[in-house]
């Protein structure tokens, strides 16, 4: 390069004619290349990334939902964990309610169409007092204790959730069980306007799911309405879900609409949809691997390491007893 | 004559199918890949494994049905980028989702078939991404390079089934997949047999 300021460039410095006269293919090439990544980018993105689309605006506000007042316990009885509570965020956007749909996001996504108000139970069946009582009504008859779980998903993983409810053998002993009641069914809401999942036979709708007897009046069973101290989100299952930490979480059924006391075990949802993988107890064991994956260890949400899990996660103590005598293995 | 070089295909497909990658760190480093970070990582990078895969496949139907060459070159170039998917895929469930233990990836492996067929179709690419090179080729001569290399018949095949087993319910969207995979290896097998019968001696005029 010359240091004087010469008027015109040096003969070195002159684009030679062929380049000249490549200047256009060069800016038509790059304009190729740019709409061709873009196109093979965003052809990936609108095949695979559907799963992974921001969640912020869905998570609900926490102003949008009523405070519950708890009258009973709250979060430090005989049965609740003091381990670190998944965060309130991951509890409302990672969820399996197939009504709304099939990824973990889908129902915080769309179960806003689910209208929790008016909404009424059906308690019948093998009961002295069978009847249909509004859901206020029932949260009204018992105080809300707050109670802090483990859940364990059968895909292996895992949240601490402090739940808002009631224990589910009160409500049992208030319609009065005949001699002849030995299993619970319950029902979830199938209205395929307020649920568009439905209207994919994914599954046998409506999701039903049963517990024996003695296990639905243990007290550690709950129907929930709440959690974190506010009314239970839709895609939680509001406004009456069903909560037994020893099982894993299918067991759960939501938007609870009818509970029936049955003779004979009910089916359940998933029993029926694939019996080599979901058995009707359903209890956290991690010596019966699922088909797929490995039983053994759990990864809590929100974590990066997996941890071992416990048998009848972590609630042995309280309920292996119900279970004396059985094989675990083949009654899994 | 020699075709046009098309010298920006193969960096756009490069710099395109990197992008889902580049999207999932950068997710990742903003928090927003949800509250499994692991699955949401597995279930992408699984699936890119595969639709590049079936993109590498699709390469020669698109030569015959429409006589397209640009996708024959880039077709090392995207199979290079599903192996590279597949390790990724691999490594995201020994490294961040197993903690590396043997012993718990062992029993996967030789205990569940989903991981199983999804594991063999990962061995099956390594040998074709080692033999990807021209020299290789030339090495081996290419009727045996060939051969070989239709071991990614089957690696996709698994890859599907891998996806079908994998899936709880729904298997609407593998079977998607499953249904391409069949189309372009059908395209394949017709073309073969219009070949063997243009290859049969013509009848000779008296």
């Amino acid at each position: 390069m010359s240091d004087k300021k010469a008027p015109e460039p040096p003969s070195s410095e002159i684009t030679p004619e062929k380049q000249y006269l490549r200047r256009r293919e060069l800016i038509k090439n790059a304009g190729l290349f740019a709409g061709t990544a873009a196109v093979v980018g965003g052809g990936l993105y609108l095949l695979g990334m559907k799963r992974t689309r921001p969640m912020d605006k869905f998570v609900p506000d926490a102003g949008e939902l009523a405070a519950l007042p708890v009258s009973g316990g709250k979060g430090s009885g005989p049965y609740d964990t003091d381990e670190s509570r998944t965060p309130y965020e991951d509890v409302t956007t990672y969820n399996n309610f197939y009504e709304f749909g099939l990824d973990k996001n889908d129902p915080a996504r769309h179960s806003h169409t689910l209208r929790t108000r008016p909404w009424t139970v059906t308690i019948d069946g093998e009961a002295h007092k069978p009847q249909t009582v509004d859901i206020d009504q029932i949260t009204s008859w018992f105080p809300l204790e707050e109670r802090v779980y483990r859940m364990r998903c059968v895909e292996a993983w895992s949240m601490v959730i402090p739940w808002l409810g009631f224990p589910l053998g009160e409500l049992i002993k208030r319609v009065e069980p005949t001699s002849r009641a030995k299993y619970v069914a319950f029902t979830t809401l199938m209205d395929p306007e307020q649920m568009p999942g439905l209207k994919r036979p994914v599954l046998d709708w409506p999701y039903v799911e049963g517990l024996r007897l003695d296990e639905a009046l243990h007290p550690l069973t709950l129907m929930a309405v709440g959690l974190y101290g506010k009314t239970l989100p839709n895609q939680n299952g509001a406004p009456l879900r069903l909560v037994v930490p020893w099982k894993y979480g299918f067991k759960g059924i939501k938007s609870i609409v009818k509970i029936t006391l049955t003779e004979q075990q009910p089916p359940t949802t998933w029993n029926l949809a694939k019996p080599e993988e979901y058995g009707f107890y359903a209890n956290v064991n991690p010596q019966v691997d699922h088909p797929r994956w490995s039983q053994a260890s759990e990864r809590r949400v929100g974590e990066f390491r997996r941890r071992p899990t416990l048998p009848f996660n972590g609630y042995a103590e309280q309920v292996a007893s119900l279970y004396a005598g059985m094989d675990l293995r083949t009654n899994y | 004559m020699a075709s046009p070089p098309l010298p920006w295909l193969k960096p756009a497909v490069l710099v395109g199918g990197l992008a889902p990658l580049a999207l999932l760190a950068l997710q990742g480093a903003q928090g927003t890949l949800g509250p499994n970070v692991i699955e949401a990582v597995l279930n992408q990078t699984g699936l890119m494994a595969l639709i590049f895969l079936l993109g590498s496949l699709a390469c020669t139907p698109l030569k015959l049905l429409f006589g397209w060459t640009w996708p024959v070159r880039i077709r090392k170039l995207v199979g290079l980028m599903a192996f590279a998917y597949a390790v990724l895929h691999f490594l995201t469930y020994a490294v961040a989702d197993q903690g590396l233990k043997l012993g718990p990836i062992l029993e996967d492996i030789t205990k569940r078939k989903f991981i199983a067929v999804g594991f063999i179709a990962l061995v099956l690419l390594v040998p074709l991404a080692v033999t990807s090179t021209n020299a290789a080729v030339r090495r081996m001569g290419f009727p045996a390079w060939q051969r070989l290399h239709r071991l990614v018949y089957v690696a996709a095949s698994l890859g599907v089934i891998h996806f079908v087993w994998r899936v709880k319910k729904d298997v609407t969207e593998p079977f998607i997949y499953g249904a391409v995979l069949a189309l372009l290896l059908g395209i394949r097998v017709v073309e073969a047999v219009r070949k063997r019968r243009r290859a049969r001696p013509a009848p000779r005029p008296a």
